[in-house]
């Protein structure tokens, strides 16, 4: 028995796409095997580390706990779509790099997501803010230090290019 | 860890999903946020064999504050409710227990109604619900609906009074009476998990800035939520100086929590005590802080 396919239709990075796909594919999955962007990391596949975080019609959701079908029509966001609007690093990303936000890199997509949409109503943070904003993400390596560090540089950042 | 296949409904209509969901009865399972039913498809602790994605239902994606309750639909979404000004304004604790509910990329997309339907003891809206005396809208194919109010709604852990085939369609928050005041406050291992003991407490104010009357609902200390009434230990107290602590006494002794490898029970009753005790606080403060800005 073959699993009725469903057409769904994403645009992600501002390109649109059609897929079709059973109704059980995960967004992440959908984004990481039928569209080829292994950006978005799957680390626990059930909603707790927040490796899978891309933005949905701007917003940070989990794309492990998403259908496909269930955002079909939505605007996302991945991490490969944070880079600068002319190529190379964007601010939150080249933040990280400025501050050493990431260690084995795993769980930076995540974060990179999060940061991104988080900074949009939170232009200038205090340090505190900073922290809680990315109480959603797991990260194994940095112990967060240098990562609270990051979202301070990416508003710096931010801010410097408006 | 992928989910087991199942058939997908998009119903366009409520009837239309209250067809499909009398069709596939025991079979059928509603996907609303999903930020609870998707990781136990994913880990195949569940397996439906019908899923009725009712996201897509646009006439349930309301939040209404009228002049007595604040009346949220199906699709709303927490972050919706959070960020709603004149439904956190009309119904504090809402906005009060929200903010601790997992994070805000899960309150995204999670919705109000369907963490209600869920009926995780350790989750925070269904003791909102019982404590504001609020009800649940129950609806089924062929123009069916009832009203369950939240004291028997809540059955067991994951178990509400929702029947197969039926859609739970809005959970109506009443407003608090006036002189009244909110607070919620939980201890999590890491900030955003499920809690270890979280309550909530609703306190009502006298003329004279006394306690009239108070209230606790306390969460993951019991199979639904636990419901305390602390005017025993706190009524005709003033609001800045009643005997907190008295208060707490009374929920530690009221819940019956279990051990699990996340606390033993009893660390979970001392917290059901210190908890109660600075929600008490915290509420009978706001009360007189709003009645405060009412006068003013």
């Amino acid at each position: 028995m073959s699993e009725p396919l469903h057409e769904t239709r994403l645009v992600v990075n501002g390109v649109p796409h059609t897929v079709r796909v059973p109704a059980r594919r995960l967004l992440a999955d959908c984004l990481r095997a039928d569209l080829g962007l292994t950006g978005t990391h799957l680390g626990c596949e059930h909603g707790v580390c927040g490796a899978c975080t891309v933005l949905v019609d701007g917003r940070p959701m989990r794309s492990c706990l998403l259908f496909a079908v269930g955002v079909d029509g939505a605007e996302i966001t991945t991490v490969e779509g944070c880079r600068a609007p002319g190529g190379g690093l964007g601010p939150v990303q080249q933040a990280f790099q400025d501050c050493h936000g990431l260690q084995c890199g795993f769980c930076t997509p995540g974060f990179v997501t999060t940061i991104t949409a988080w900074l949009r109503e939170h232009p200038d943070p205090t340090e505190a803010q900073a922290r809680e904003a990315i109480g959603g993400n797991l990260c194994r390596c940095t112990g967060y230090q240098n990562i609270v560090a990051s979202v301070l540089r990416a508003a710096e950042l931010l801010r410097g290019s408006r | 860890m992928k989910p087991a296949a199942f058939a997908y409904h998009r119903p366009g209509t409520v009837p239309e999903a209250l067809d499909v969901l009398a069709e596939v009865g025991h079979d059928g399972k509603v996907l609303a946020g999903g930020q609870s039913l998707v990781p136990l498809l994913n880990m195949r602790l569940a397996a439906p064999a019908h899923l009725v994605d009712v996201n897509w239902l646009a006439e349930l994606d309301t939040v209404a504050v009228g002049d007595r309750a604040v009346r949220v639909g199906a699709v709303a979404r927490h972050a919706r409710v959070e960020h709603d000004r004149a439904a956190t304004g009309a119904v504090p604790l809402l906005g009060q227990a929200i903010a601790d509910i997992a994070h805000a990329t899960v309150r995204n997309r999670g919705t109000v109604v369907g963490s209600l339907v869920h009926a995780d003891p350790a989750a925070e809206l269904p003791a909102v619900l019982v404590l504001l005396g609020g009800t649940m809208e129950l609806a089924s194919a062929g123009g069916g609906s009832r009203r369950v109010a939240a004291a028997d709604f809540f059955l067991g852990p994951l178990e509400s009074a929702l029947r197969p085939g039926e859609l739970a369609t809005a959970a109506v928050f009443p407003r608090p009476p006036a002189g009244s005041g909110s607070a919620w406050t939980e201890v999590a291992r890491r900030h955003g998990d499920y809690a270890l003991c979280g309550v909530g407490v609703l306190v009502v104010l006298d003329q004279g800035l006394r306690v009239g009357s108070a209230r606790a609902a306390c969460i993951s200390v019991g199979p639904v939520p636990v419901q305390v009434d602390l005017t025993d230990a706190l009524g005709g107290q003033p609001h800045d100086g009643a005997d907190w602590a008295a208060a707490g006494r009374l929920a530690a002794a009221a819940v019956d929590p279990e051990d699990d490898i996340h606390a033993t029970a009893a660390y979970r009753r001392h917290l059901a005590g210190v908890l109660t005790a600075r929600a008490a606080r915290a509420a009978a403060a706001h009360a007189a802080e709003l009645l405060d800005r009412g006068a003013a």
